[in-house]
């Protein structure tokens, strides 16, 4: 089953839309892939870490190379690689119900995707950022325990009272940091140096405005890229490569993109006919798919949280080389999707909708994981109800194959839209 | 009907009401009384004690509460406990008017978390309280972390009832609830070292009655029930000695456990409303009282399925539970689509293998009417255990 496991020649996400943008990410992405299976073959220092607000700066700082296992999963589903990685995990004691993002990894991990006989490094430490996901402890420690690793935990207090950052939390995620510093030291022999953190942070800075610049286009009408479907080519890069120079240029040069398609007034598709927002992880094993089902309406999707679990940029922030701990720690703190309460959530979406300028919020409402979905009916409520944003929520997963029914998704999908022409044809007649 | 047996008919009573008529019980000693919910696992009843108000254990509506509105809010993979946790405010049971002040979640789950924010949006005139307990206790950081956390929990309870919680009162209720988590291990000690002398679904009602009235009304009553049962004889069965583990937030039907109990299992130790029954020592009355429990918190706690201990692996606190409580087998427990409970089990299946203790897994969930298949299939566990 490893050969299963991602390769580096077979990295393209399976969007239809295969232009400029996604051919750079998939050359950073790839390069970075590179860099693993060679790790997993030298042995060379590597750390698992969590994709939502992570503190991948750290491990920069020592060239600990960062092993993301939900990056892992997400690429085994999209190549709809997943089922049987999912089936051995169920074979061992995982329930139908658990977050399959980990029955897969830990599948392919048993399957020895891991290691040095897979394409994926043995971690030689793993960092838990317990930002928000609770099914992230358990995780890391599945796999502490299975793969025979440390785990370091970086515990990051939720985001209990509006926005602003509490001290006393703030004190306590960099006290942690700063344990994580001295574990890093510890690994690698490697003495750290706060100017090189400033160096890594001030390149994290740099993609973050390239992020926050692209996602700004997509005000524009049409917009130059889709904010859902397409925003998985600027994930990787600001999730897994922040902090080096490539995601730093990578940025640039998407911006540069999408700034050209704008003034030329060229949007994701050939014709914008409605503009929505977007809640939740797609369905990975059947994206394109998917994709589709909205493509068929010429259905763009102009903003979306799922594309801020590492981080809100959008909003402002910024890691900062001259508070550079500082920054890290506020970053997993507040400015991630993640870390904050649905309130927060619907706050979110209902900036996007109106600055965005969305006609509907699509709501993907995902089994396996529950920090998105526990309460998203509560969200479509809210927002029909009390908002007046017509609202579609339709429910599948991210990982297992076995949740997504085509025939009624499209039914569902195509009623809405259906529903949303008859309006603004009503509307148009008065 | 002796005492003991009117007690725990009381308690069996009690359990069955819905958190405002709980309150409502409670009213007629202690008029005007008003209420905080916790919501499982943990918050410190003695800060809310202290305040003057009744903590009330918030562990769903049981099956007695249809969810006709939750139901449309939390999708169908979603456990009962947070649906009908939700219905409880969405039909007013919890509410200002039934004499609640508000209610308190933590950081147990991320669908206990959701739900907190989502109740907040519902129950807008109420005090909501999130408490992020800490996942990493092994730093100086942590205790000054947790530290703060309980301080912010005191002053923003004090600000919701508009009234101070002095040190002096939260000493008081610290000394109370010590008294009552010590009478409450003793009724578990009692169990496992006279059997057949209380049932454990028994033991359940007593416990969970516990969190629907104030402590000092209770500690008599599991005195005098402690009374009762240090005269009763021990009553040897045939029946396989288990711990009960991973219904730490969601309660099981209590018909459930005595379905357990009539398939032949002795139940030794559980984790049956943990949180209320966290501390193993006494937590000092003395000196800045909310500082120490946060330190009982980070250093003397229980080990439950929602917290990580570098230090302690939930591994091991279960191995050590079914050595301590001499049982021969785990039933590991859990409610319907939890995830927490539904992780672990991976690993405490793996562990109880590797140490050749045998195990059954089964799942509960609040609107669960009838046991005769689960009943069946603990019968056959242990008679595989009895007759191997
Ligand atoms: S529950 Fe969601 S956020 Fe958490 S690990 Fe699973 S997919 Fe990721
Ligand atoms: S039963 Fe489990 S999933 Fe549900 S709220 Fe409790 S801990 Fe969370």
């Amino acid at each position: 089953m490893p050969t299963a496991a991602p390769t580096p020649t077979d990295s393209r996400p399976a969007s239809d839309y295969g232009g400029v943008v996604h051919d750079l990410s998939r050359d950073v992405m790839t390069s970075w892939m590179n860099q693993l299976q060679a790790a997993a073959r030298s042995g060379s220092p590597s750390a698992y870490m969590m994709v939502s607000g992570n503190c991948v700066e750290i491990l920069r700082c020592f060239d600990i190379l960062p092993v993301f296992p939900e990056i892992n999963a997400l690429q085994l589903a999209i190549r709809k690689k997943a089922l049987p990685y999912i089936l051995k995990a169920e074979e061992i004691g995982y329930a139908s119900d658990n977050c399959a993002y980990v029955k897969a990894d830990i599948g392919y991990t048993l399957s020895e995707g891991v290691g040095e006989h897979g394409p994926t490094p043995k971690p030689s430490m793993i960092v838990c950022n317990f930002v928000g996901c609770n099914v992230y402890i358990k995780w890391f420690e599945h796999c502490a325990e299975m793969l025979d690793v440390p785990l370091v935990m970086i515990d990051v207090p939720f985001v209990r009272q509006g926005e602003a950052v509490q001290p006393g939390d703030l004190h306590y995620v960099i006290a942690q940091l700063q344990g994580l510093i001295v574990a890093c030291e510890e690994l690698t022999g490697i003495k750290f140096d706060i100017d090189r953190l400033r160096e890594i942070v001030g390149y994290s800075a740099r993609a973050e405005e390239g992020w926050s610049r692209a996602k700004d286009l997509c005000k524009h009408h049409p917009a130059p890229f889709d904010a859902y479907f397409d925003s998985i080519n600027m994930m990787g890069p600001i999730n897994a490569l922040r902090g080096t120079k490539e995601a730093a240029d990578f940025f640039n040069a998407a911006v540069a993109h999408y700034e050209q398609m704008v003034a030329e007034g060229i949007g994701a598709t050939d014709e914008e006919n409605f503009r929505v927002v977007f809640e939740g992880p797609p369905p990975y094993p059947y994206y394109r798919n998917f994709r589709n089902l909205f493509a068929n309406w010429k259905a763009v999707c102009v903003q979306s949280t799922y594309s801020t679990v590492g981080g809100t940029w959008e909003f402002g922030f910024r890691h900062d080389p001259d508070r550079p701990l500082e920054s890290i720690a506020e970053q997993m703190l507040v400015h991630n999707l993640c870390n904050r309460t649905m309130q927060e959530r619907y706050r979110q979406i209902q900036r996007y909708v109106q600055e965005w300028e969305a006609d509907a919020l699509v709501i993907h409402s995902v089994k396996s994981c529950r920090l998105f979905s526990a309460g998203q009916g509560d969200m479509r409520e809210y927002f029909t109800k009390e908002l007046g944003v017509p609202t579609l929520m339709v429910e599948s997963d991210l990982e297992d194959p076995r949740y997504y029914a085509e025939a009624q998704m499209k039914n569902r999908i195509d009623a809405f839209f259906e529903s949303l022409e008859y309006k603004r044809l009503r509307e148009d007649a008065r | 009907m002796t005492t003991g047996e009117k007690i725990i008919q009381e308690c069996r009573d009690l359990i069955e009401l819905l958190p405002s008529q709980a309150l409502l019980a409670a009213r007629q000693k202690h008029p005007g009384l008003r209420g905080l919910a916790v919501f499982p696992v943990y918050a410190p009843p003695e800060v809310i004690h202290a305040a003057g108000l009744m903590p009330l254990g918030l562990f769903g509506a049981g099956g007695k509460l249809e969810t006709t509105q939750a139901d449309s809010r939390f999708q169908s993979f979603i456990c009962s406990i947070a649906k009908s946790t939700l219905e409880l405010f969405l039909c007013g049971d919890l509410s200002p008017e039934n004499g609640f002040e508000g209610a308190v979640f933590s950081s147990i789950c991320d669908v206990a978390r959701n739900l907190s924010s989502v109740v907040s949006r519902n129950a807008p005139d109420f005090y909501i309280e999130y408490l992020h307990l800490p996942q990493n206790a092994a730093t100086e950081a942590a205790r000054d972390y947790t530290r703060r956390e309980f301080h912010r929990f005191r002053a923003n309870l004090a600000h919701a009832i508009g009234r101070p919680i002095t040190d002096e009162a939260i000493a008081e209720s610290i000394k109370l609830y010590n008294r009552l988590r010590e009478l409450v291990s003793e009724l578990y000690e009692h169990r496992r070292v006279r059997p057949g002398t209380i049932r454990t679904a028994d033991l359940f009602a007593v416990v969970m009655a516990g969190t629907f009235m104030m402590p000092e009304d209770f500690i008599p009553m599991i005195e005098a029930l402690l009374a009762e049962l240090r005269t009763c004889v021990p009553v040897q069965r045939d029946s396989v000695n288990v711990v009960l583990e991973g219904a730490f937030c969601e309660a099981p039907p209590i018909d459930l456990i005595d379905s357990i109990e009539s398939a032949g299992c002795q139940i030794m130790d559980d984790d049956l409303a943990i949180g209320w029954r966290l501390f193993s020592r006494d937590v000092p009355a003395t000196g800045d009282p909310v500082a120490n429990l946060a330190d009982a918190y980070l250093t003397s706690s229980a080990y439950t399925s929602v917290r990580h201990n570098n230090g302690q692996p939930r591994t091991k606190g279960l191995l050590q539970r079914v050595h301590d409580s001499h049982a021969d087998a785990v039933i590991l427990a859990s409610a319907k689509f939890c995830e927490p409970a539904l992780l672990d089990y991976v690993l405490f299946r793996r562990t109880l293998d590797e140490h050749d203790i045998p195990h059954l897994k089964i799942e509960f969930e609040e609107k669960m009417w009838t046991f005769e298949r689960l009943r069946n299939e603990i019968e056959t566990f242990t008679e595989s255990l009895l007759f191997d």
